[in-house]
């Protein structure tokens, strides 16, 4: 098993599989009465978030008690980081107390390549920067394979500011190992340069979302920050909604089998229209749950658990 | 003062030959009462001259401080350095150039000749007093915002208008700063996919098209900082065949290096102008053979650790240099000593219109002089360097070349490899 998770490119075929197998005996656990298992007793677990992100702090943090770790939330605000500590000073205060695993969310892309070059435990990426948040790919991965039964040869579209999305990054790479044809769909600013040389060649690109929706089974809709429009990538919320959102006539584009997902937070009525979020296509609930599930998967795998 | 007899030295790799060192100048007759210097295998090599040195005194004296930064370009070979003016406060008056040139007169390891700001604060908004610097006992005639671009079409024009009457010289960086805005490395496949913003090479070419266009108009002299591109290269190719009064430099690493190297994200590697793509690299040392660019400048970029062992977006950029720019060189462009000789001594004391120095070791010139042996190997290890600060890109690789004694007027700055102060 690899140590740290810092990219999705970590994993192999093999390596991935076995997470999202992994990750499916760990979804059956939370239908039992007790959720928990003693895999990870007496290890400590240390969430290092430089960025607000309830949601992704709040799964990992599910999902390490559910494995009996000890669990210690180091947020930047409130702590020695805001008081202008290094990230190389706090990873050797962390490496002190014992951290087995750090799970490390930073507004700079590659914070967790340098953590890991600091620490003896496991670094996991939970989103660096404009990057990767790999273990976000493996949970978009375990949901498709949920709902369509197979990864490989699925057509899946993740539509949007691709420049800035370390989730578009991390699927991408995630996607193509698992056999999955990916297509990239956003005004040509937002689509990073040298795309396909960069992640994966024969990854492909759309600038234009209704000629790919008929062909998917899987429609990713990344969020658009309303902000970039005043750095010109696109004129307006309204002109971006109208050619690369997601609403009812383009849902109904799609084959009757197709999913729609989005990893949140949503801007309703920008990127996604909220008939659409609510639909029954939609896996945006599904996506929560099984982020602890395949979070679950990573930390008992890369901690040393057997499947 | 001591006299040397440097005895079987090959000059600029030709047969070997003694050269005698008396009173600070090359001479010839009687060797009597000279301390011997046995040369055998050694090349003499005009001191070197670095147009583009940061020393960081004053202001950032934790990371490197005159005498440190000279006595690791004299450990390089140099024997003339030229000192970029964003420092703090930022050489933008006669005082603190004057201030630099004392510090450099004071070490009295290599001749610093301070670079003067093109702006007040490097801000880009107002002409600094030039020629205040000029006349100053500094005696500027290299004028640079370096670090920044002099990015306002009007302001630029003006200031190479304006040094004409000293004969001054502009020496942009190029880049365009809205193109370059957050920007970490070289915009392109590696870019993308480590995520990090990306610095376009148009920006740089841009800048350098539109700054020949303008010396060009006002028959000034431009000359380019760092060029980094293929695409700058051919910009320049064309001006100069058009007769265009530019000259050009780059620096060692980006001679040597690529892009790929910040996908370990870590800062040593972290430049500005970013290393660029492998074709890159070709097309500059092509360019350097075909004399398109001029010049290898160092760009010697001290930093303090803390400011390189963070976050790659929140690292400063830059890479410690003097002391492996010559071994880079030979390794990049062989045992061509003529062509080494032109491009790092007397090309570069040329632009700045530096006497004393890049001149010929025949009788009569001033004795500024550096002896290489070009058989050794070296593995860099950073904490033998001189500079006070650690950032070299070099850890752990094997370059060739020994800089084993360098002359300044003909009294050693380095013997046996090893500073004499």
């Amino acid at each position: 098993m690899i140590k740290h998770l810092r990219s999705a490119a970590d994993l192999d075929a093999e390596t991935a599989t076995l997470i999202l197998d992994t990750a499916g005996e760990m979804a059956a656990l939370a239908g039992r009465e007790v959720k928990k298992l003693p895999t990870l007793r007496g290890r400590t677990v240390v969430n290092l978030f430089y960025e607000d992100s309830t949601r992704t702090r709040i799964s990992f943090e599910a999902a390490a008690k559910r494995l009996s770790a000890d669990v210690i939330n180091f947020s930047a605000k409130g702590s020695s980081v805001s008081k202008g500590e290094s990230l190389k000073d706090t990873a050797l205060t962390l490496q002190a107390m014992g951290a087995d695993a750090v799970v490390i969310r930073h507004p700079a892309s590659g914070a967790p390549h340098r953590l890991a070059s600091w620490v003896d435990g496991s670094v996991i990426n939970a989103g660096d920067g404009t990057h990767e948040h790999p273990t976000q790919a493996l949970l978009d991965a375990y949901t498709m394979r949920s709902r369509l039964g197979r990864l490989d040869g699925l057509n899946v579209a993740i539509v949007g500011d691709v420049l800035h999305s370390r989730v578009a990054r991390s699927n991408v790479l995630l996607l193509s190992t698992l056999g999955a044809r990916v297509t990239l769909v956003g005004p040509p600013t937002l689509i990073p340069i040298d795309v396909a040389a960069a992640l994966q060649p024969g990854l492909k690109v759309s600038y234009d979302l209704d000629s790919v929706l008929p062909d998917a089974d899987v429609v990713m809709m990344l969020r658009v920050q309303t902000e970039r429009m005043q750095d010109s990538y696109f004129p307006s919320a309204r002109e971006y909604s109208r050619r690369y959102g997601l609403d009812a006539p383009r849902m109904r584009k799609l084959p009757e089998h197709a999913i729609v997902m989005h990893p949140g937070p949503m801007n309703r009525g920008m990127e996604i229209a909220p008939e659409v979020a609510d639909s029954s296509r939609s896996t945006i609930v599904e996506q929560v749950a099984n982020g602890v599930s395949a979070r679950m998967a990573v930390l008992y795998l890369l901690l040393g658990g057997k499947a | 003062m001591t006299s040397y007899l440097i005895k079987g030295v090959s000059i600029l790799g030709g047969a070997s030959a003694d050269l005698l060192i008396k009173d600070g100048v090359l001479a010839t007759g009687s060797a009597d009462g000279a301390e011997v210097i046995d040369a055998a295998g050694l090349v003499a090599l005009p001191g070197l001259v670095d147009l583009h040195t940061h020393l960081r005194e004053p202001g950032r004296e934790d990371a490197e401080t005159v005498e440190t930064g000279s006595r690791a370009a004299a450990l390089g070979g140099y024997t003339a350095v030229f000192a970029m003016a964003n420092t703090s406060p930022v050489a933008d008056t006669a005082g603190v150039v004057e201030q630099v040139w004392r510090l450099g007169r004071e070490a009295g390891l290599v001749d610093v000749q301070p670079i003067g700001a093109v702006t007040v604060g490097l801000a880009g908004k107002q002409l600094a007093e030039l020629g205040a610097m000029a006349t100053s006992a500094a005696g500027v005639r290299i004028f640079s915002d370096d670090g920044h671009c002099v990015a306002d079409p009007r302001l630029m024009r003006r200031a190479l208008e304006y040094v004409k009457a000293f004969d001054g010289i502009i020496a942009q960086h190029a880049e365009e700063p809205r193109l370059t805005e957050g920007a970490q490395m070289h915009e392109g496949e590696v870019s993308t996919r480590l995520g990090l913003t990306g610095w376009p090479a148009v920006a740089e070419e841009a800048i350098i098209a539109r700054d020949v266009l303008l010396a060009e108009h006002v028959g000034s002299r431009l000359h380019v900082c760092h060029v980094s591109t293929a695409g700058s290269v051919e910009v320049l190719r064309q001006a100069k065949a058009r007769g265009v009064r530019v000259t050009a430099e780059v620096t060692p690493h980006h001679l040597l290096l690529t892009d790929e190297l910040a996908a370990s994200y870590d800062p040593v590697f972290k430049v500005n102008p970013p290393l660029r793509t492998a074709k890159d690299v070709a097309a500059l040392r092509q360019a350097l053979v075909d004399g398109v660019i001029d010049v290898v400048a160092t760009d010697h970029a001290p930093h303090a650790v803390e400011d390189k062992e963070c976050e790659w977006a929140y690292a400063r950029p830059g890479m410690v240099g003097l002391e492996t720019a010559l071994p880079v060189v030979l390794s990049v462009l062989g045992e061509q000593w003529e062509l080494i000789a032109e491009r790092m001594s007397r090309a570069p004391a040329r632009i700045a219109g530096l006497a004393g120095h890049g001149t010929d070791l025949t009788a009569g010139s001033p004795a500024n002089l550096t002896l290489v042996d070009p058989s050794a190997r070296r593995v860099v290890d950073p904490a033998e360097l001189a500079s006070r600060s650690r950032n070299t890109p070099y850890a752990g690789t094997t370059l060739p070349g020994r800089i084993v004694a360098t002359f300044l007027r003909g009294e050693p700055t380095v013997l046996d490899g090893k500073a004499v102060k």
